[in-house]
């Protein structure tokens, strides 16, 4: 702190000071203020001067879905073509990989033909694994597969995968050519860029609402959402990528005659490709992430299995098919990643091979695929993994938990209750008291002490906002909990980062324990702590400082790591102890990267927060929540924009503050 | 006796910055400096003109932000200049359609580029190959050209490939083959060596002046290393802020450096590798007795030992044999060890 304090002139510290000084006796006496006053106003934000945002946007989303019309064709019919073409592929996924074909409808069904079987698609996803990278991949990604059907969660898994498999292209070629787009024409650019860093801070939500309201409950309403959700990523990478190519590879297209198509294709989109790769892995993630959320509006699969595990408090149930989600996560990360590192090799075939012998990989695919086809009319555990031969797991870990609970709960209980008597009832305490008013000028003053008058407008506004449409004691509950698992996130991920930033074999260990904590989908977060520790706000921060302690650790590491060696070389050379060049050089000088992964970790923590509103906790979250369940778009849609907004001041602020602290430090000018 | 003129640059101006346009109308070419910082502009280019004629080698000399690359871009029209002329075969490039730009881009032009500027996802063969593949050609007749320029530049057998697989060195002579493929009348290479080791940087200039001797384009060439300008250049224009401050041949510029900072530029040059037997000779006649016959464009460099084992002089003589002057002992060494009597 003293070195914090070093940083930064005198007079500042004193501003710090006295604002938090101001803040905290408002906050602690503002109820004492009403009483004296008899001014209710200071505690609670006059009703009659409440914005009627709610209701005009759920009347506007009910106009739209009855009574818009386009000229040729009405909303409805818009919404509907959509969800044919999303449902047409789809539909095919889900027959090809478990459902079977059949024609007609209902009791008079016929069946086709019998979907992929098991084995061919563990065998389909082995050769996958072993064309992109080695016999390890191919053996763990085949692994994961076949841990999917003897562990029972074949059907499940293939729904899931179903949704992955149609989410995913579009999602990647959609990004892919707004981004092209946005590369292209500038004014294209300015107008998606707003767009895309809201999209960013909406939580995930907060569009399931207007989504479920237009497309209503079922698979297509979850895929219009996974792929809303997964997209913005992509065109974010597909600029940054195009933008990435060196100019003079631009000048050899143009100096060798390429027309404006042919630059785009041939020359700066293949050289883009690594960077374009890493986002369609991204988007693989996010959406097997987004599918599983969705399935609160009706996505089925391992999602739903998760959902209604929670809600019966099916606690082996529950972490059958969460240990299922990871699985799946893993092999699909793993599988993209080496697809996006992939390097080409220099393709020498022998043309004396026959076509088997030249494509070994594809020709057992087939054959297998032809034989279990055959025989799944004679042997059905060919077809599907035999239950009989399926271990649940389930058992076990009810048993396990009931064993835990029995012989720790004492344990659990204390750690709980500390935690809630020393840390998280006094900060609730102190950001429930703040009145409104002074939230606003708090923010306000703060923005400009940062930033100048822009961020202190912005900040002053979107905090009026939120005051206005009646959800300040919501927002700070909100700000609470984010603030308490942000503040827990990084005392635990930033010295952890340190020790990655300076020790290898800690950097290896460190690094694949995030790694995997990323891959996995939000929900999963809940599963072990619900039944841990049951539900409630200590739940909910648990969860969220698993889910965001990645960036504080990673942005840590790599700040540490990326101190220019020249000056720790001169520190060694002036006499510095170890400790001396980690606290005089390595912290300060990485102390930018550190406020870049504190940003990141707020907003993780702010978008995993509205999912812990399943385990009872009574922020915005739960508000967007309780929309959802009774389809009340304006609800939704208020609450959503008033966390993006929380998470806009969050991440202005600290912007500027990284700003500040580069310049300071002679980084940038 | 002059070749023709291939790209003829009127007066090209290139101005960065807010407005850069407005203040050009209004001024045209009569900007000054002056002009330029008063209202915060960066005159990349200023009233540059040069001629380039068929079948030299026309370098570019400059420091790092003198404008070479910024010049080299105009002519190419990879940046659109504020304005002047660029007059290609006659014709005016910066009037012409994009369609038109592409058609002599595909057909007379062809550009190597400091940092290799390769397709990393194309083999050596592809890449050599890309100009045509862009036009249209058949993938065999373009890979059977592709395998002869491959093969010009010493590249045989590494045709599958990947620029990644291969050195700096071999990496650039991939973007020569490149740029030779569609056969170009025009070749500009932006300091294609500077970011080689300086022993391969030699050795690609040697290589470089082999394919010259064979194909005898007509060539821009960018650099920021005067020693490198020497080697290669038929012509040299020395550039300084945007501005073009001498053409001349190596020679000249080493005898008679128009400005001070040119100057500074020759003075450690070897100069027995750059001046002929014209600079030194004493014109006329030699009254005694001669060692031999030397021609007029001989570089003192390579008959340096000779004439200095001699106690007579040599006589000189002009491209069509006639005797132009003579060449003693004093002159040579006086060359050799830097006395400005040399002039």
């Amino acid at each position: 702190m003293s070195r914090l304090r070093r940083m930064m002139p005198g007079r500042a510290g004193a501003f710090w000071i006295a604002l938090f000084g101001i803040t905290w006796l408002l906050s602690r006496y503002s109820w004492d203020l009403y009483k004296v006053f008899d001014a209710r106003w200071i505690i609670k934000y006059p009703a009659a001067y409440q914005l009627p945002v709610e209701s005009r946007i759920s009347a506007f989303m009910q106009w739209l879905v009855e009574e818009a019309h386009f000229g040729l064709f009405s909303f409805r019919d818009l919404t509907r073509f959509i969800a044919s073409v999303i449902e047409l592929p789809y539909d095919f996924a889900r027959n090809m990989l478990i459902d079977g074909f059949s024609a007609g409808l209902g009791n008079q069904a016929v069946d086709i033909g019998p979907s992929l079987s098991w084995i061919a698609i563990v065998v389909m996803v082995t050769a996958l694994g072993h064309y992109v990278r080695d016999w390890k991949l191919a053996a763990l990604v085949g692994g994961c597969f076949a841990y999917l059907a003897v562990f029972g969660q074949w059907d499940s898994a293939m729904v899931t995968l179903a949704s992955v498999l149609i989410a995913v292209p579009i999602g990647s070629v959609g990004g892919l050519l707004l981004g092209v787009l946005a590369f292209r024409v500038p004014a294209f650019e300015a107008v998606i860029r707003p767009v895309l860093d809201l999209m960013q801070t909406v939580p995930v939500f907060a569009y399931l609402v207007p989504i479920l309201f237009l497309f209503g409950f079922g698979p297509v309403a979850a895929l219009v959402a996974t792929i809303i959700y997964a997209m913005p990523p992509m065109v974010r990478v597909t600029i940054i990528a195009l933008k990435g190519v060196p100019g003079e590879i631009r000048d050899v297209g143009v100096m060798v005659g390429c027309t404006r198509r042919q630059l785009m294709w041939k020359v700066l989109i293949p050289t883009a490709m690594p960077t374009l790769m890493v986002g369609v892995n991204q988007v693989i993630m996010l959406t097997l992430n987004m599918v599983i959320i969705a399935s609160m509006i009706g996505a089925g699969g391992l999602g739903f299995d998760v959902l209604s595990a929670l809600r019966r408090l099916d606690i082996g149930g529950g972490i059958e098919a969460g240990v299922a989600i990871v699985v799946m996560a893993i092999a699909l990360d793993r599988l993209s990643q080496a697809f996006a590192t992939r390097v080409a090799e220099d393709r020498t075939v022998d043309p004396d091979l026959n076509i088997v012998q030249r494509h070994p990989w594809s020709a057992t695919v087939l054959i297998v695929t032809v034989v279990t086809f055959l025989m799944s009319t004679r042997l059905p555990g060919v077809q599907s993994f035999p239950e009989a031969a399926t271990i649940s797991t389930g058992t076990f870990w009810s048993d396990l938990m009931g064993y835990i609970n029995v012989h720790f709960f004492d344990a659990f209980e204390a750690v709980k209750t500390a935690f809630l008597n020393y840390l998280l009832l006094p900060i609730k305490r102190f950001f429930t008291g703040i009145p409104w008013a002074w939230g606003i000028v708090l923010v306000t003053l703060i923005g400009w002490r940062v930033g100048g008058i822009g961020l202190a407008v912005l900040g002053g506004v979107l905090t009026a906002l939120i005051v206005a449409v009646g959800l300040w004691d919501k927002a700070m509950i909100t700000v609470y909990l984010c603030g308490t698992a942000v503040l827990v996130a990084t005392v635990i991920g930033v010295p952890m980062g340190i020790l990655a930033g300076q020790n290898d074999t800690a950097n290896r260990v460190i690094g694949s324990l995030i790694d995997t904590l990323q891959t996995l989908p939000s929900f999963v977060y809940l599963i072990p702590v619900v039944m841990l520790f049951r539900v409630g706000d200590f739940s909910a921060m648990i969860a969220v400082v698993l889910y965001a302690m990645a960036p504080a650790v990673r942005y840590a590491a790599h700040g540490i790591r990326s101190v220019d060696p020249q000056l720790i070389e001169a520190g060694m050379v002036s006499g510095c102890t170890p400790r001396q060049l980690l606290w005089r050089i390595r912290l300060p000088m990485a102390f930018p990267e550190l406020l870049l992964g504190l940003n990141q970790t707020i907003m993780l923590a702010l978008s995993m927060l509205v999912i812990t509103a399943l385990v009872g906790t009574r922020d915005l979250g739960q508000e967007v929540y309780i929309a959802l369940t009774k389809a009340n778009s304006g609800q939704g849609i208020v609450a959503g924009l008033a966390v993006a907004f929380i998470a806009i001041i969050a991440d202005r602020i600290l912007t500027a503050a990284t700003r500040n602290a580069r310049r300071n430090m002679g980084l940038e000018a | 006796m002059e070749k023709p003129i291939l790209l003829d640059c009127r007066d090209v101006w290139k101005i960065y910055g807010a407005r850069a346009d407005d203040l050009y109308k209004s001024h045209g070419s009569r900007l000054t400096a002056e002009d330029l910082a008063a209202h915060g502009l960066i005159g990349a280019v200023r009233a540059v003109n040069v001629r380039i004629r068929q079948g030299e080698i026309f370098v570019i000399m400059g420091l790092s932000g003198s404008g070479k690359s910024t010049l080299v871009r105009c002519l190419s029209r990879l940046i659109e200049p504020t304005g002047g002329e660029i007059l290609f075969e006659g014709r005016n490039l910066l009037s012409m359609t994009d369609r038109e730009m592409i058609e002599i881009r595909r057909r007379k032009m062809g550009m190597v580029f400091q940092h290799f500027a390769l397709l990393p996802h194309l083999t050596v063969l592809q890449n050599a190959a890309f100009p045509l593949e862009v036009q249209g050609v058949p993938r065999a007749e373009r890979e059977a050209r592709a395998r002869e320029v491959i093969e010009l530049v010493g590249l045989k057998g590494r045709e599958a490939h990947f620029p990644r697989q291969l050195s700096g060195g071999q990496q650039q002579r991939v973007g020569i083959a490149r740029s030779l493929a569609v056969e170009p009348d025009l070749w500009f290479l932006d300091e294609p060596f500077s970011a080689l080791d300086p022993l391969i940087r030699r050795e690609m200039q040697d290589e470089f002046l082999r394919l010259q001797g064979l194909l005898q384009k007509t060539i821009v060439f960018i650099t920021h290393d005067f020693d490198e300008a020497i080697r290669l250049a038929d012509r040299i224009a020395v550039m300084k802020d945007g501005a073009i401050v001498q053409v001349a041949t190596p020679e000249e510029l080493i005898l008679s450096p128009a400005t001070a900072y040119v100057e500074e530029f020759t003075r450690h040059i070897p100069r027995a590798k750059v001046l002929s037997l014209r600079s030194v000779m004493t014109p006329g006649a030699p009254s005694g007795d001669t060692a031999g016959d030397l021609p007029v464009t001989e570089r003192i460099e390579s008959v340096a030992e000779r004439i200095e084992a001699s106690d007579l002089p040599y006589r000189v003589l002009s491209e069509a044999g006639e005797v132009v002057g003579f060449v003693g002992r004093q002159a040579v060494i006086d060359v050799l060890i830097g006395r400005k009597a040399a002039r």
